[in-house]
């Protein structure tokens, strides 16, 4: 009797392990939901983070359809704490990465061979945020605070903004290594922090003000916004692969297609942010809805109005980020790039085939307004 | 009745626990307890530590405002599946390494000193270092219509780690025989493999189990974490990320999938114990790892 106790107990541990195995195989679909058709060329775009509205446009196109219009079929691949999107695309694993443009120009020195052939977001996203009764109105207010930032390449506008107000960032203030979220900034350890725009700050406005009872609104915030300080660099960017671009003709054609759908999406997402936010939850259901569509509007702005298309290089912008990521210094005296770049980390020529091709639609989005987003406790 | 008190105590234990954080939220300082610009004790504000049941109530309800939105619950169990998923190909794929590295080793005196001091090196390796290589590496796979996945980084990550204490302990089981029980074997003419299938083997059990309860945790924590590194999509590592992001705004929710994967530790454990108790008749003598 012992015995065959102890024997259907092993079957039962047996079988739950089996299940396990099993659903560890089924429970991870792949990222992709268009159908395999033999058509189709397979395309992989590598994302800085997980799925969220900061990348509204490309999973419009996925799910509109607009990259299939084009004979794509594309595989969007999130990233993780340690992905680093450029050295994906180096490493010939991805076909494109989105990638912030002084991390990407910091791996091109490092040897990748990328170039920035669609800068999506035309404005910088950065803020540094603090409670307004701390005061702090301008750059030159952080002098003798305590200034949060999240170090990891996200530094140098910070420290070009506080060396550009006269101030030392070594000497008149506090640096505080900061979190993903803004707690600290609500617990009162950092009197301004790093947030971006369309994630931490909304997350402050989905907190409920202790003084007030309710959420944390525009008003009870002062904010420092590097476009308006001249210290701002150009971040979302598409990038692709240099080599093939100069000698795989059918990659130089692929990438027009693929820029044309992207384009699309990002007008989809312009035109539709509910349907859009909606589109990113689909595909990150564990997102909160309202936080979501938030970031849509607020990605929106950054994208839109973009004077001369959707997609081109400013030429102004990309100086100014290269003069920054050239001179500004950080804590341990480094900067950036220590080098200009070369004339193959940037071009224009995909981007403004994609638009020549798209001129039915309104690509610069000039009469572009926001909509209003009323912001849930958690983002729900 | 030890089995029944065991229960009452394990029971006790979690309400202790509960009485002890509310009790700390209710009495402790509210700005914590700092010394040497260190905090040592968290402060009581509903940010740093949101009562239990508001963790609870926000298990409960949906995770987003969404019409077809899960409750929170459902999706850390799913998550937790997921994670246990990988963490068992991890394991299964460790154990069987860990263990043909324990054969060799027993085989050749000399595979025993050139591969053992590697062993041990390999665990000193950062995983955080190694989760990206082996995604890249991964990534670079492409046999036929097989394709490498995410998760299987994660596995391959997870078997990293559960495979060396699987490999030291088959190894100190299978060489446990005492020389005259191996002499017998000998004088009944038994060949090596006979000698292992009949004598070593049996002997190894009790080495083995704990071995493998050793591995199993390191195989859940090798998951979280690689989850945690690669942003692999479904698994409880990258679910505590996700919630942690809005942990100031909402702080109860962040709890949710860390008691998943305690919940989730506790399981494997349970799993590891069912399945030694088939083998309890090889456990005479088992030594703790």
């Amino acid at each position: 009797m012992r015995h065959s106790k102890r024997l259907v107990l092993g079957i039962a541990a047996a079988a739950a392990t089996a299940a396990l195995a099993l659903s560890g195989c089924t429970a991870t679909p792949s990222p992709t939901e268009s159908a395999t058709s033999g058509a189709l060329t397979p395309v992989t775009l590598q994302l800085q983070w997980f799925a969220q509205a900061q990348f509204a446009g490309y999973y419009a196109a996925l799910d509109q359809g607009y990259f299939k219009d084009e004979g794509l079929d594309v595989t969007i691949v999130e990233g993780g704490v340690d992905i680093v999107p450029q050295t994906v695309l180096a490493d010939g694993q991805a076909d494109y990465a989105i990638a912030w443009v002084p991390k990407a120009l910091a791996s091109r020195e490092a040897g990748a061979g990328i170039t920035d052939i669609a800068q999506i977001y035309q404005r910088s996203g950065t803020l540094q945020v603090s409670l307004k009764k701390s005061g702090i109105t301008t750059t030159a207010g952080l002098k003798g605070k305590n200034v949060g930032n999240w170090g990891f390449g996200n530094e140098f506008e910070l420290f070009a903004g506080i060396t550009k107000a006269g101030l030392d960032p070594a000497t008149d203030v506090t640096l505080v290594q900061q979190n993903f979220d803004e707690s600290a900034l609500l617990a009162g350890d950092i009197d301004a922090a790093q947030a971006m725009r369309y994630n931490e700050y909304a997350q402050i406005l989905e907190t409920v003000n202790p003084d007030t009872g309710v959420l944390y609104t525009p008003a009870d915030l002062n904010v420092i916004d590097w476009n308006d300080d001249g210290t701002a660099m150009l971040q979302d960017a598409v990038w692709a692969n240099t080599d093939k671009l100069t000698s795989d003709a059918a990659y130089q054609d692929q990438t027009v297609k693929f820029l044309k759908a992207v384009i699309k999406g990002w007008i989809y997402a312009r035109d539709n942010p509910e349907d859009a936010a909606k589109i990113v939850l689909k595909y990150g259901p564990t997102l909160g809805a309202s936080h979501q569509l938030w970031q849509t509007n607020e990605v929106n702005k950054l994208v839109w109005p973009s004077p001369d298309g959707i997609g081109i290089i400013n030429a102004d912008a990309w100086a100014q980020t290269v003069d920054i990521a050239l001179h500004a210094k950080n804590l341990e005296g480094s900067t950036v790039i220590t080098a200009a770049p070369d004339d193959a980390a940037y071009t224009n020529e995909y981007i403004q085939k994609a638009l020549d091709a798209l001129k039915d639609l309104d690509t610069t989005g000039a009469g572009y307004t926001p909509i209003d987003v009323t912001l849930l406790e958690g983002g729900k | 009745m030890t089995r029944l008190r065991a229960v009452i105590l394990g029971a006790l234990g979690i309400v202790l626990l509960g009485v002890l954080w509310e009790a700390y939220k209710a009495l402790g300082p509210a700005a914590g307890f700092e010394a040497f610009g260190i905090q040592l004790l968290p402060r009581t504000s509903d940010l740093a530590m949101p009562h239990l049941i508001d963790m609870l109530d926000r298990a409960l309800s949906p995770v987003n405002t969404a019409a077809d939105s899960q409750p929170v619950w459902l999706t850390v169990t799913l998550a937790c599946l997921s994670s246990l998923g990988t963490a068992a190909v991890g394991l299964a794929v460790g154990a069987v390494v860990g263990f043909g590295l324990a054969l060799l080793m027993l085989r050749f005196r000399i595979a025993e000193s050139a591969v053992l001091p590697w062993l041990i090196l390999s665990q000193t390796v950062p995983l955080i270092a190694l989760a990206p290589v082996i995604v890249s590496w991964g990534g670079r796979v492409h046999i036929g219509e097989f394709e490498w996945q995410r998760w299987m980084s994660v596995a391959v990550i997870a078997s990293y780690l559960a495979f060396f204490p699987v490999a030291v302990g088959a190894l100190r089981g299978l060489q446990s025989p005492l020389a005259a029980q191996v002499e017998l074997m000998h004088s009944f003419a038994a060949g090596w493999w006979r000698t292992v299938l009949h004598l070593r083997l049996p002997a190894s059990v009790p080495y083995l189990i704990p071995a493998v309860r050793l591995g199993a945790a390191s195989a859940i924590i090798g998951t979280v974490v690689a989850e945690v590194s690669t942003g692999a999509k479904g698994g409880i590592g990258r679910l505590i990320i996700e919630y942690a992001q809005s942990g100031s705004s909402d702080p109860a929710k962040a709890f949710s999938p860390i008691a998943g994967a305690v919940l989730m530790g506790l399981a494997t454990a349970g799993v590891v114990a069912l399945v030694a108790l088939t083998l309890g008749r090889f456990r005479s003598n088992e030594v703790p790892a």
